[in-house]
Protein backbone atom coordinates (compact mmCIF):
# COMPACT_ATOMS: atom_id res chain seq x y z
CA UNK A 1 0.00 0.00 0.00
CA UNK A 2 1.24 3.27 -1.23
CA UNK A 3 0.10 5.66 1.65
CA UNK A 4 -0.85 8.86 0.99
CA UNK A 5 0.74 12.10 -0.10
CA UNK A 6 0.10 14.59 2.25
CA UNK A 7 -2.02 17.21 0.14
CA UNK A 8 0.72 20.45 0.57
CA UNK A 9 -1.24 23.31 -1.03
CA UNK A 10 -4.26 21.99 -2.61
CA UNK A 11 -7.71 21.56 -1.31
CA UNK A 12 -8.37 18.22 -0.11
CA UNK A 13 -8.79 15.45 -2.99
CA UNK A 14 -12.47 13.83 -2.51
CA UNK A 15 -12.57 10.00 -0.64
CA UNK A 16 -12.80 7.24 -3.25
CA UNK A 17 -15.54 6.04 -3.98
CA UNK A 18 -17.14 3.31 -1.42
CA UNK A 19 -17.07 0.19 -3.55
CA UNK A 20 -13.01 1.51 -4.31
CA UNK A 21 -12.76 2.11 -0.28
CA UNK A 22 -14.07 -2.13 0.82
CA UNK A 23 -11.64 -3.14 -2.15
CA UNK A 24 -8.70 -1.21 -0.44
CA UNK A 25 -9.55 -2.64 2.70
CA UNK A 26 -9.97 -6.20 1.56
CA UNK A 27 -6.11 -6.26 -0.35
CA UNK A 28 -4.83 -4.61 2.97
CA UNK A 29 -6.02 -7.54 5.28
CA UNK A 30 -5.85 -10.64 2.93
CA UNK A 31 -2.15 -11.40 3.72
CA UNK A 32 -2.91 -11.31 7.43
CA UNK A 33 -6.03 -13.40 7.00
CA UNK A 34 -3.88 -15.62 4.44
CA UNK A 35 -1.32 -16.45 6.86
CA UNK A 36 -3.63 -17.12 9.64
CA UNK A 37 -5.73 -19.78 7.68
CA UNK A 38 -2.63 -21.29 6.62
CA UNK A 39 -1.06 -21.96 10.56
CA UNK A 40 -4.27 -23.61 11.08
CA UNK A 41 -4.47 -25.35 7.91
CA UNK A 42 -0.80 -26.86 8.48
CA UNK A 43 -1.71 -27.29 12.22
CA UNK A 44 -4.70 -29.81 11.01
CA UNK A 45 -2.40 -31.69 8.29
CA UNK A 46 0.33 -32.32 10.73
CA UNK A 47 -1.58 -33.17 13.30
CA UNK A 48 -3.50 -36.08 10.98
CA UNK A 49 -0.05 -37.05 9.01
CA UNK A 50 2.30 -37.60 12.50
CA UNK A 51 -0.95 -38.65 14.18
CA UNK A 52 0.34 -36.53 17.29
CA UNK A 53 -1.64 -37.79 20.45
CA UNK A 54 -4.50 -35.23 21.31
CA UNK A 55 -2.95 -35.19 24.94
CA UNK A 56 -0.26 -33.59 23.55
CA UNK A 57 -1.82 -30.58 21.02
CA UNK A 58 -4.83 -31.38 19.98
CA UNK A 59 -6.42 -30.86 16.13
CA UNK A 60 -7.86 -27.51 15.44
CA UNK A 61 -10.44 -29.53 14.44
CA UNK A 62 -10.59 -31.41 17.56
CA UNK A 63 -10.68 -27.68 19.78
CA UNK A 64 -13.30 -26.61 17.69
CA UNK A 65 -15.51 -29.36 18.59
CA UNK A 66 -14.64 -28.85 21.99
CA UNK A 67 -15.97 -25.14 21.65
CA UNK A 68 -19.01 -26.17 20.30
CA UNK A 69 -19.52 -29.19 22.69
CA UNK A 70 -18.89 -26.93 25.84
CA UNK A 71 -19.97 -23.58 24.76
CA UNK A 72 -22.95 -24.03 27.20
CA UNK A 73 -23.31 -26.99 28.37
CA UNK A 74 -21.04 -29.61 29.98
CA UNK A 75 -18.67 -29.22 32.78
CA UNK A 76 -17.17 -26.60 31.69
CA UNK A 77 -19.61 -23.90 30.07
CA UNK A 78 -17.12 -22.12 27.93
CA UNK A 79 -19.09 -19.28 27.35
CA UNK A 80 -20.18 -18.11 30.55
CA UNK A 81 -16.38 -18.88 31.61
CA UNK A 82 -15.20 -16.42 29.15
CA UNK A 83 -17.87 -13.65 30.52
CA UNK A 84 -17.03 -13.97 33.96
CA UNK A 85 -13.26 -13.52 32.84
CA UNK A 86 -13.82 -11.08 31.02
CA UNK A 87 -16.11 -9.03 33.27
CA UNK A 88 -13.55 -9.44 35.97
CA UNK A 89 -10.69 -8.21 33.59
CA UNK A 90 -13.17 -5.25 32.63
CA UNK A 91 -13.35 -4.39 36.44
CA UNK A 92 -9.46 -4.09 36.95
CA UNK A 93 -9.10 -1.93 33.61
CA UNK A 94 -11.26 0.23 34.96
CA UNK A 95 -10.06 0.76 38.21
CA UNK A 96 -6.16 0.51 37.30
CA UNK A 97 -6.81 2.96 34.45
CA UNK A 98 -8.23 5.27 37.32
CA UNK A 99 -6.11 4.80 39.25
CA UNK A 100 -3.20 5.81 36.74
CA UNK A 101 -5.09 8.47 35.65
CA UNK A 102 -5.26 9.91 39.43
CA UNK A 103 -1.75 9.63 39.81
CA UNK A 104 -0.55 10.72 36.81
CA UNK A 105 -2.38 13.75 37.35
CA UNK A 106 -1.28 15.11 40.50
CA UNK A 107 2.25 13.80 39.90
CA UNK A 108 2.62 16.27 36.86
CA UNK A 109 1.20 19.14 38.36
CA UNK A 110 3.10 18.94 41.79
CA UNK A 111 6.74 18.34 42.13
CA UNK A 112 6.71 16.80 45.40
CA UNK A 113 3.94 14.27 44.62
CA UNK A 114 6.22 13.10 42.07
CA UNK A 115 8.83 12.94 43.86
CA UNK A 116 6.73 11.31 47.00
CA UNK A 117 4.71 8.80 44.99
CA UNK A 118 6.99 7.55 42.18
CA UNK A 119 9.57 5.35 44.23
CA UNK A 120 6.09 3.78 45.60
CA UNK A 121 4.54 3.33 42.50
CA UNK A 122 7.98 1.47 40.93
CA UNK A 123 8.47 -0.60 43.84
CA UNK A 124 4.41 -1.98 43.35
CA UNK A 125 5.61 -2.32 39.54
CA UNK A 126 8.44 -4.62 40.81
CA UNK A 127 6.03 -6.87 42.71
CA UNK A 128 5.86 -9.95 40.98
CA UNK A 129 2.01 -10.44 40.49
CA UNK A 130 2.31 -14.87 40.59
CA UNK A 131 3.20 -13.47 44.28
CA UNK A 132 0.65 -10.87 44.86
CA UNK A 133 -2.42 -12.69 43.57
CA UNK A 134 -2.99 -15.25 46.34
CA UNK A 135 -2.46 -12.31 48.66
CA UNK A 136 -5.37 -10.60 47.16
CA UNK A 137 -7.50 -13.42 47.22
CA UNK A 138 -6.81 -13.58 50.79
CA UNK A 139 -7.70 -9.68 50.99
CA UNK A 140 -10.74 -9.46 49.07
CA UNK A 141 -11.95 -12.68 49.27
CA UNK A 142 -10.93 -15.61 47.14
CA UNK A 143 -15.01 -16.05 45.72
CA UNK A 144 -15.43 -12.50 45.33
CA UNK A 145 -14.31 -11.18 41.64
CA UNK A 146 -12.94 -7.77 43.21
CA UNK A 147 -9.92 -10.01 44.39
CA UNK A 148 -8.93 -11.03 40.45
CA UNK A 149 -9.99 -7.22 39.53
CA UNK A 150 -7.24 -6.27 42.14
CA UNK A 151 -4.71 -8.02 40.18
CA UNK A 152 -5.45 -6.66 36.61
CA UNK A 153 -5.64 -3.10 38.53
CA UNK A 154 -2.16 -3.44 39.97
CA UNK A 155 -1.10 -4.34 36.48
CA UNK A 156 -2.62 -2.06 34.73
CA UNK A 157 -2.12 0.82 36.97
CA UNK A 158 1.63 1.07 35.98
CA UNK A 159 1.64 1.54 31.98
CA UNK A 160 -0.99 3.84 32.12
CA UNK A 161 0.10 6.20 35.09
CA UNK A 162 3.89 6.59 33.34
CA UNK A 163 2.60 7.49 29.86
CA UNK A 164 -0.32 9.61 30.76
CA UNK A 165 2.54 11.14 33.08
CA UNK A 166 4.74 11.85 30.68
CA UNK A 167 1.79 12.59 27.85
CA UNK A 168 1.16 15.40 30.39
CA UNK A 169 4.66 16.85 31.14
CA UNK A 170 6.80 16.21 27.62
CA UNK A 171 5.07 19.19 25.74
CA UNK A 172 7.10 21.52 23.48
CA UNK A 173 8.53 24.29 25.51
CA UNK A 174 7.69 27.02 22.75
CA UNK A 175 4.00 25.33 23.10
CA UNK A 176 3.78 26.83 27.19
CA UNK A 177 5.73 29.51 26.02
CA UNK A 178 3.00 30.55 23.50
CA UNK A 179 0.29 30.28 26.06
CA UNK A 180 1.95 32.50 28.55
CA UNK A 181 2.31 35.41 26.09
CA UNK A 182 -1.90 34.85 26.07
CA UNK A 183 -1.87 35.02 30.01
CA UNK A 184 -3.49 31.61 30.27
CA UNK A 185 -4.06 29.96 33.35
CA UNK A 186 -2.53 26.64 34.34
CA UNK A 187 -6.07 25.48 34.30
CA UNK A 188 -6.28 26.02 30.46
CA UNK A 189 -2.94 24.54 29.44
CA UNK A 190 -4.30 21.77 30.92
CA UNK A 191 -7.23 21.56 29.16
CA UNK A 192 -6.03 23.09 26.04
CA UNK A 193 -2.91 21.48 25.56
CA UNK A 194 -1.27 18.82 28.26
CA UNK A 195 -4.55 16.76 27.91
CA UNK A 196 -4.58 16.76 24.05
CA UNK A 197 -0.95 16.42 24.22
CA UNK A 198 -1.26 12.84 26.26
CA UNK A 199 -3.89 11.43 24.60
CA UNK A 200 -1.99 9.20 22.32
CA UNK A 201 0.26 8.15 25.65
CA UNK A 202 -2.80 7.43 27.06
CA UNK A 203 -4.34 5.03 24.26
CA UNK A 204 -0.82 3.62 23.80
CA UNK A 205 -1.15 2.77 27.48
CA UNK A 206 -4.90 1.73 27.30
CA UNK A 207 -3.46 -0.86 24.68
CA UNK A 208 -1.16 -2.72 26.48
CA UNK A 209 -3.79 -2.78 29.74
CA UNK A 210 -5.77 -4.71 27.53
CA UNK A 211 -3.99 -7.55 27.39
CA UNK A 212 -2.51 -7.43 30.97
CA UNK A 213 -6.09 -6.65 32.35
CA UNK A 214 -6.92 -10.35 31.17
CA UNK A 215 -3.69 -11.89 32.03
CA UNK A 216 -4.13 -10.63 35.84
CA UNK A 217 -7.97 -11.66 36.16
CA UNK A 218 -6.93 -14.89 34.65
CA UNK A 219 -2.86 -15.64 36.69
CA UNK A 220 -6.02 -14.51 40.08
CA UNK A 221 -8.19 -17.00 39.31
CA UNK A 222 -4.78 -19.47 39.21
CA UNK A 223 -4.87 -19.29 42.91
CA UNK A 224 -8.21 -20.33 43.50
CA UNK A 225 -11.76 -19.17 43.71
CA UNK A 226 -15.36 -19.58 42.50
CA UNK A 227 -15.26 -21.92 39.09
CA UNK A 228 -17.05 -21.29 35.96
CA UNK A 229 -14.22 -18.55 35.08
CA UNK A 230 -11.27 -19.18 32.38
CA UNK A 231 -8.84 -19.45 34.26
CA UNK A 232 -10.35 -22.27 36.37
CA UNK A 233 -11.36 -24.16 33.35
CA UNK A 234 -7.78 -24.13 32.30
CA UNK A 235 -6.55 -25.87 35.80
CA UNK A 236 -9.49 -28.08 35.92
CA UNK A 237 -9.93 -29.62 32.36
CA UNK A 238 -5.86 -29.37 32.14
CA UNK A 239 -5.50 -31.81 35.21
CA UNK A 240 -8.41 -33.89 34.08
CA UNK A 241 -6.12 -34.17 30.72
CA UNK A 242 -8.76 -32.64 28.41
CA UNK A 243 -6.29 -30.64 26.69
CA UNK A 244 -8.73 -29.91 23.75
CA UNK A 245 -11.20 -27.99 26.72
CA UNK A 246 -7.83 -26.25 27.82
CA UNK A 247 -7.14 -25.15 24.25
CA UNK A 248 -10.90 -23.98 23.91
CA UNK A 249 -10.43 -22.17 27.23
CA UNK A 250 -7.22 -20.34 26.01
CA UNK A 251 -8.83 -19.48 22.45
CA UNK A 252 -11.49 -17.57 24.12
CA UNK A 253 -9.51 -16.07 26.34
CA UNK A 254 -7.69 -14.69 23.86
CA UNK A 255 -10.46 -13.76 21.47
CA UNK A 256 -11.54 -11.90 24.62
CA UNK A 257 -8.27 -10.12 24.79
CA UNK A 258 -8.79 -8.92 21.30
CA UNK A 259 -12.03 -7.42 21.03
CA UNK A 260 -10.48 -5.40 24.43
CA UNK A 261 -8.03 -4.46 22.41
CA UNK A 262 -10.16 -3.67 19.07
CA UNK A 263 -12.60 -1.82 21.13
CA UNK A 264 -9.55 0.55 22.14
CA UNK A 265 -8.50 0.93 18.62
CA UNK A 266 -11.86 2.60 17.77
CA UNK A 267 -11.86 4.76 21.23
CA UNK A 268 -8.51 6.01 19.38
CA UNK A 269 -10.12 6.57 15.99
CA UNK A 270 -12.83 8.44 17.53
CA UNK A 271 -10.57 10.37 20.02
CA UNK A 272 -7.53 11.11 18.07
CA UNK A 273 -8.26 11.15 14.50
CA UNK A 274 -5.21 13.64 13.70
CA UNK A 275 -2.65 12.17 15.30
CA UNK A 276 -0.08 10.08 13.00
CA UNK A 277 -0.70 6.66 14.18
CA UNK A 278 -4.32 6.76 13.35
CA UNK A 279 -3.58 9.14 9.84
CA UNK A 280 -1.37 6.54 8.76
CA UNK A 281 -4.12 3.81 8.86
CA UNK A 282 -6.07 5.40 6.92
CA UNK A 283 -6.58 3.14 3.52
CA UNK A 284 -5.74 5.02 0.34
CA UNK B 1 -0.08 53.38 4.53
CA UNK B 2 -3.43 54.65 5.73
CA UNK B 3 -4.15 56.21 8.60
CA UNK B 4 -0.70 56.92 9.62
CA UNK B 5 -0.42 56.70 13.56
CA UNK B 6 1.44 58.64 16.29
CA UNK B 7 4.58 58.13 15.31
CA UNK B 8 6.19 59.24 18.76
CA UNK B 9 4.62 57.41 20.73
CA UNK B 10 6.79 54.89 22.53
CA UNK B 11 5.47 51.08 22.62
CA UNK B 12 8.32 49.74 23.79
CA UNK B 13 11.07 51.25 26.34
CA UNK B 14 14.14 49.30 27.69
CA UNK B 15 15.87 51.43 30.25
CA UNK B 16 19.22 49.86 32.12
CA UNK B 17 18.46 46.06 31.41
CA UNK B 18 20.85 43.71 32.56
CA UNK B 19 19.98 40.09 32.64
CA UNK B 20 21.77 37.04 34.35
CA UNK B 21 20.91 33.61 34.01
CA UNK B 22 22.41 31.92 37.41
CA UNK B 23 22.75 28.15 38.90
CA UNK B 24 22.67 27.67 42.63
CA UNK B 25 22.66 31.24 43.30
CA UNK B 26 25.59 31.77 41.32
CA UNK B 27 25.93 33.78 37.96
CA UNK B 28 26.83 31.60 35.16
CA UNK B 29 25.85 33.93 32.23
CA UNK B 30 25.55 37.37 32.15
CA UNK B 31 22.98 37.65 29.02
CA UNK B 32 22.70 41.34 28.27
CA UNK B 33 24.23 44.50 29.70
CA UNK B 34 22.79 47.78 29.98
CA UNK B 35 20.25 47.57 27.42
CA UNK B 36 18.61 51.05 26.35
CA UNK B 37 15.93 51.04 23.44
CA UNK B 38 12.71 52.93 22.71
CA UNK B 39 10.47 51.61 19.73
CA UNK B 40 8.00 53.54 18.71
CA UNK B 41 4.19 52.78 17.64
CA UNK B 42 4.14 51.51 14.15
CA UNK B 43 8.24 50.82 13.38
CA UNK B 44 9.91 47.18 12.41
CA UNK B 45 12.51 46.88 14.43
CA UNK B 46 15.20 43.78 14.07
CA UNK B 47 17.26 42.59 16.50
CA UNK B 48 20.63 40.54 14.68
CA UNK B 49 24.03 39.24 15.98
CA UNK B 50 25.04 35.87 16.53
CA UNK B 51 24.26 33.30 18.28
CA UNK B 52 24.87 33.97 21.83
CA UNK B 53 24.08 37.98 22.05
CA UNK B 54 21.16 37.50 23.93
CA UNK B 55 18.55 38.87 20.80
CA UNK B 56 16.06 36.31 21.91
CA UNK B 57 16.64 37.10 25.59
CA UNK B 58 15.76 40.60 25.16
CA UNK B 59 12.61 39.38 22.97
CA UNK B 60 11.42 36.92 25.77
CA UNK B 61 12.57 40.15 28.43
CA UNK B 62 9.57 42.63 25.73
CA UNK B 63 7.25 39.93 25.94
CA UNK B 64 7.46 39.23 30.15
CA UNK B 65 8.68 35.29 29.35
CA UNK B 66 11.54 36.27 31.61
CA UNK B 67 12.17 39.07 33.99
CA UNK B 68 15.36 40.97 34.16
CA UNK B 69 17.91 40.56 36.67
CA UNK B 70 17.90 45.20 37.09
CA UNK B 71 16.17 48.10 34.88
CA UNK B 72 12.53 48.01 33.49
CA UNK B 73 10.62 47.02 30.56
CA UNK B 74 7.58 49.18 29.48
CA UNK B 75 5.13 48.52 27.32
CA UNK B 76 2.53 50.72 26.34
CA UNK B 77 2.78 52.59 29.31
CA UNK B 78 3.26 49.91 31.47
CA UNK B 79 5.20 47.08 32.88
CA UNK B 80 5.95 44.39 30.59
CA UNK B 81 4.58 41.88 33.27
CA UNK B 82 1.06 44.02 33.33
CA UNK B 83 1.11 43.86 29.35
CA UNK B 84 1.33 40.33 29.09
CA UNK B 85 -1.68 39.83 31.53
CA UNK B 86 -3.40 42.62 29.32
CA UNK B 87 -2.94 40.37 26.16
CA UNK B 88 -1.17 42.54 24.12
CA UNK B 89 1.45 40.72 22.62
CA UNK B 90 0.99 38.35 19.70
CA UNK B 91 4.33 36.18 19.13
CA UNK B 92 5.65 33.92 16.82
CA UNK B 93 8.50 31.20 17.21
CA UNK B 94 10.83 29.78 14.90
CA UNK B 95 8.70 26.32 15.22
CA UNK B 96 4.70 27.04 14.17
CA UNK B 97 3.77 25.40 17.39
CA UNK B 98 0.56 25.01 15.88
CA UNK B 99 -1.91 22.07 17.63
CA UNK B 100 -2.29 18.87 15.42
CA UNK B 101 -5.19 17.93 17.52
CA UNK B 102 -6.89 21.62 16.09
CA UNK B 103 -8.27 22.50 12.77
CA UNK B 104 -5.86 25.55 11.03
CA UNK B 105 -8.77 27.89 11.90
CA UNK B 106 -9.16 26.19 15.58
CA UNK B 107 -5.34 27.41 15.89
CA UNK B 108 -6.02 30.63 14.89
CA UNK B 109 -9.02 30.64 17.47
CA UNK B 110 -7.15 29.37 20.53
CA UNK B 111 -6.13 32.81 21.85
CA UNK B 112 -9.71 34.32 21.17
CA UNK B 113 -11.01 30.91 23.72
CA UNK B 114 -8.63 32.63 25.76
CA UNK B 115 -9.76 35.86 25.86
CA UNK B 116 -13.65 34.27 26.44
CA UNK B 117 -14.60 36.12 23.07
CA UNK B 118 -18.05 34.91 21.66
CA UNK B 119 -18.31 32.25 19.74
CA UNK B 120 -19.83 33.95 16.76
CA UNK B 121 -17.07 36.94 16.92
CA UNK B 122 -14.30 34.29 17.11
CA UNK B 123 -15.46 32.83 13.88
CA UNK B 124 -15.78 36.10 12.54
CA UNK B 125 -12.12 37.14 13.45
CA UNK B 126 -10.65 33.84 12.52
CA UNK B 127 -11.60 34.34 9.41
CA UNK B 128 -10.49 37.83 8.76
CA UNK B 129 -6.92 36.36 9.91
CA UNK B 130 -6.52 33.84 7.77
CA UNK B 131 -7.55 35.84 4.74
CA UNK B 132 -5.13 38.71 5.69
CA UNK B 133 -2.40 35.65 5.28
CA UNK B 134 -4.27 34.41 2.20
CA UNK B 135 -5.45 30.60 3.59
CA UNK B 136 -9.08 31.12 3.79
CA UNK B 137 -9.60 28.09 1.78
CA UNK B 138 -7.22 26.30 4.43
CA UNK B 139 -9.20 27.08 7.25
CA UNK B 140 -10.46 23.47 7.57
CA UNK B 141 -7.06 21.85 6.73
CA UNK B 142 -5.12 20.10 10.07
CA UNK B 143 -1.46 21.41 10.23
CA UNK B 144 0.01 18.39 9.28
CA UNK B 145 -1.36 18.95 5.32
CA UNK B 146 0.11 22.23 5.48
CA UNK B 147 3.99 22.84 3.83
CA UNK B 148 5.95 24.64 6.44
CA UNK B 149 5.53 28.35 5.07
CA UNK B 150 2.19 27.86 5.14
CA UNK B 151 2.11 26.57 8.93
CA UNK B 152 3.93 30.06 9.78
CA UNK B 153 1.42 31.58 8.13
CA UNK B 154 -1.13 30.25 10.08
CA UNK B 155 1.00 31.15 13.26
CA UNK B 156 1.50 34.64 12.13
CA UNK B 157 -2.78 34.91 12.02
CA UNK B 158 -2.84 33.39 15.05
CA UNK B 159 -0.07 36.20 17.02
CA UNK B 160 -2.31 38.65 15.29
CA UNK B 161 -5.85 37.58 15.79
CA UNK B 162 -5.88 39.36 19.53
CA UNK B 163 -5.56 42.33 17.14
CA UNK B 164 -1.85 42.80 19.64
CA UNK B 165 -0.23 46.27 20.25
CA UNK B 166 3.06 44.90 19.45
CA UNK B 167 4.16 41.43 17.47
CA UNK B 168 7.28 39.35 18.74
CA UNK B 169 8.52 36.98 16.00
CA UNK B 170 11.74 35.28 17.30
CA UNK B 171 13.32 33.52 14.06
CA UNK B 172 10.42 33.08 12.83
CA UNK B 173 11.68 32.06 9.07
CA UNK B 174 14.94 30.15 10.05
CA UNK B 175 13.61 27.01 9.28
CA UNK B 176 12.51 27.90 5.96
CA UNK B 177 14.95 27.43 2.80
CA UNK B 178 15.73 30.40 1.06
CA UNK B 179 12.86 30.99 -1.97
CA UNK B 180 10.11 30.54 1.00
CA UNK B 181 12.09 33.04 3.20
CA UNK B 182 12.26 35.53 0.54
CA UNK B 183 8.53 34.72 -0.13
CA UNK B 184 7.10 35.46 3.68
CA UNK B 185 9.20 38.31 4.32
CA UNK B 186 7.35 39.94 1.49
CA UNK B 187 4.08 39.05 2.90
CA UNK B 188 5.03 40.11 6.65
CA UNK B 189 6.06 43.52 5.05
CA UNK B 190 2.17 43.37 3.57
CA UNK B 191 0.87 42.38 6.62
CA UNK B 192 2.73 45.27 8.79
CA UNK B 193 1.53 47.65 6.42
CA UNK B 194 -2.04 46.75 6.27
CA UNK B 195 -2.09 45.98 10.46
CA UNK B 196 0.19 49.15 11.10
CA UNK B 197 1.12 46.74 13.87
CA UNK B 198 4.49 47.20 15.61
CA UNK B 199 7.26 44.22 15.18
CA UNK B 200 9.88 43.33 16.88
CA UNK B 201 11.88 40.71 14.86
CA UNK B 202 14.76 38.88 16.16
CA UNK B 203 16.90 37.12 12.63
CA UNK B 204 21.04 36.11 12.28
CA UNK B 205 20.31 37.36 8.20
CA UNK B 206 21.73 40.63 7.39
CA UNK B 207 19.55 40.56 4.33
CA UNK B 208 16.84 39.57 5.65
CA UNK B 209 16.82 42.20 8.70
CA UNK B 210 17.44 45.21 6.36
CA UNK B 211 14.91 43.84 3.54
CA UNK B 212 12.00 43.87 6.31
CA UNK B 213 13.41 46.88 9.13
CA UNK B 214 12.86 50.44 9.76
CA UNK B 215 15.71 50.17 12.06
CA UNK B 216 18.38 47.59 12.91
CA UNK B 217 19.64 46.90 16.59
CA UNK B 218 22.97 45.54 15.96
CA UNK B 219 24.31 43.44 18.99
CA UNK B 220 27.34 41.89 20.00
CA UNK B 221 27.54 38.44 22.44
CA UNK B 222 29.46 38.35 25.76
CA UNK B 223 27.81 40.02 27.32
CA UNK B 224 25.09 41.15 25.34
CA UNK B 225 25.27 44.54 24.46
CA UNK B 226 23.03 46.85 21.61
CA UNK B 227 27.32 48.18 19.65
CA UNK B 228 24.98 50.40 17.10
CA UNK B 229 21.56 51.42 15.77
CA UNK B 230 21.38 51.42 11.68
CA UNK B 231 18.25 53.06 10.26
CA UNK B 232 17.31 51.83 7.39
CA UNK B 233 16.61 54.85 4.73
CA UNK B 234 14.21 52.44 2.35
CA UNK B 235 11.58 54.06 0.98
CA UNK B 236 7.80 51.86 1.56
CA UNK B 237 6.69 49.75 -0.14
CA UNK B 238 9.38 47.59 -0.63
CA UNK B 239 9.35 44.93 -3.26
CA UNK B 240 11.71 42.20 -4.78
CA UNK B 241 13.21 45.19 -6.47
CA UNK B 242 14.22 46.46 -3.41
CA UNK B 243 16.49 44.05 -2.79
CA UNK B 244 18.53 45.28 -6.34
CA UNK B 245 18.84 49.30 -5.12
CA UNK B 246 22.28 50.48 -4.25
CA UNK B 247 20.62 51.83 -1.29
CA UNK B 248 20.11 48.43 0.13
CA UNK B 249 23.74 47.07 -0.55
CA UNK B 250 24.87 49.84 1.67
CA UNK B 251 22.89 49.39 4.35
CA UNK B 252 23.68 45.72 3.94
CA UNK B 253 27.59 46.68 3.98
CA UNK B 254 26.73 49.02 7.04
CA UNK B 255 25.10 46.48 9.38
CA UNK B 256 27.64 43.71 8.57
CA UNK B 257 30.55 46.15 9.39
CA UNK B 258 28.65 47.36 12.33
CA UNK B 259 28.71 43.35 13.30
CA UNK B 260 31.78 43.15 12.68
CA UNK B 261 33.16 46.08 14.83
CA UNK B 262 30.91 44.39 17.68
CA UNK B 263 33.21 41.38 17.31
CA UNK B 264 30.32 39.49 15.52
CA UNK B 265 31.91 39.08 12.40
CA UNK B 266 35.21 37.28 11.18
CA UNK B 267 38.31 38.49 12.71
CA UNK B 268 38.99 38.18 16.00
CA UNK B 269 35.89 36.60 17.19
CA UNK B 270 35.90 32.79 15.66
CA UNK B 271 32.94 30.17 16.46
CA UNK B 272 30.72 28.13 14.63
CA UNK B 273 27.89 30.32 15.13
CA UNK B 274 29.92 33.09 13.98
CA UNK B 275 30.93 31.31 10.69
CA UNK B 276 27.09 30.77 10.06
CA UNK B 277 26.29 34.06 10.49
CA UNK B 278 29.60 35.23 7.90
CA UNK B 279 28.19 33.00 5.11
CA UNK B 280 24.62 34.32 5.72
CA UNK B 281 26.21 37.87 5.65
CA UNK B 282 27.83 37.05 2.13
CA UNK B 283 24.45 36.00 0.38
CA UNK B 284 23.04 39.42 0.91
Amino acid sequence: MTSAAPSVGVPLAPRPGRAKRIGRSVAYYAPAIAVFVGVIGLWEIAIRAFEVRAVIVPAPSAIGAALVENWGAGRWPLFDAARATLFEALGGLVIGTLAGLAVAFGVSRWANARDAVLPAAIAANAIPIIAIAPIFNAWFGVTNPLSKMMVAALLVFFPVMINVTRGLTQVEPAAIELMRSYAASEWAVLRKVRVPNALPFFLTALKVATTLSLIGAIVGEYFGGASGVIGRVVVQSASALRFDVTWAAILLGAVAGISLYLAVVLLERWLIPWHASVRREEPG
Amino acid sequence: MTDQPDRAASVVRISGVDKEFSAGGRVVTTALSGIDLDIRRGEFVSLIGPSGCGKSTLLRLIGDLIAPTAGSVEVNGKPAHAARLGREYGMVFQAPVLFEWRSVEDNVKLPLELLGMARSERETRARQMLDLVELGEFRGHHPHQLSGGMQQRVAIARALALQPAILLMDEPFGALDEMTRERMNSEVLRIWQQTGTTIVFVTHSIPEAVFLSTRVVVMSPRPGRITRVVDVPLGQPRNDDTREEPRYFQVVTEVREALRAGGGLGGESTGASDDRLAAEGRVG
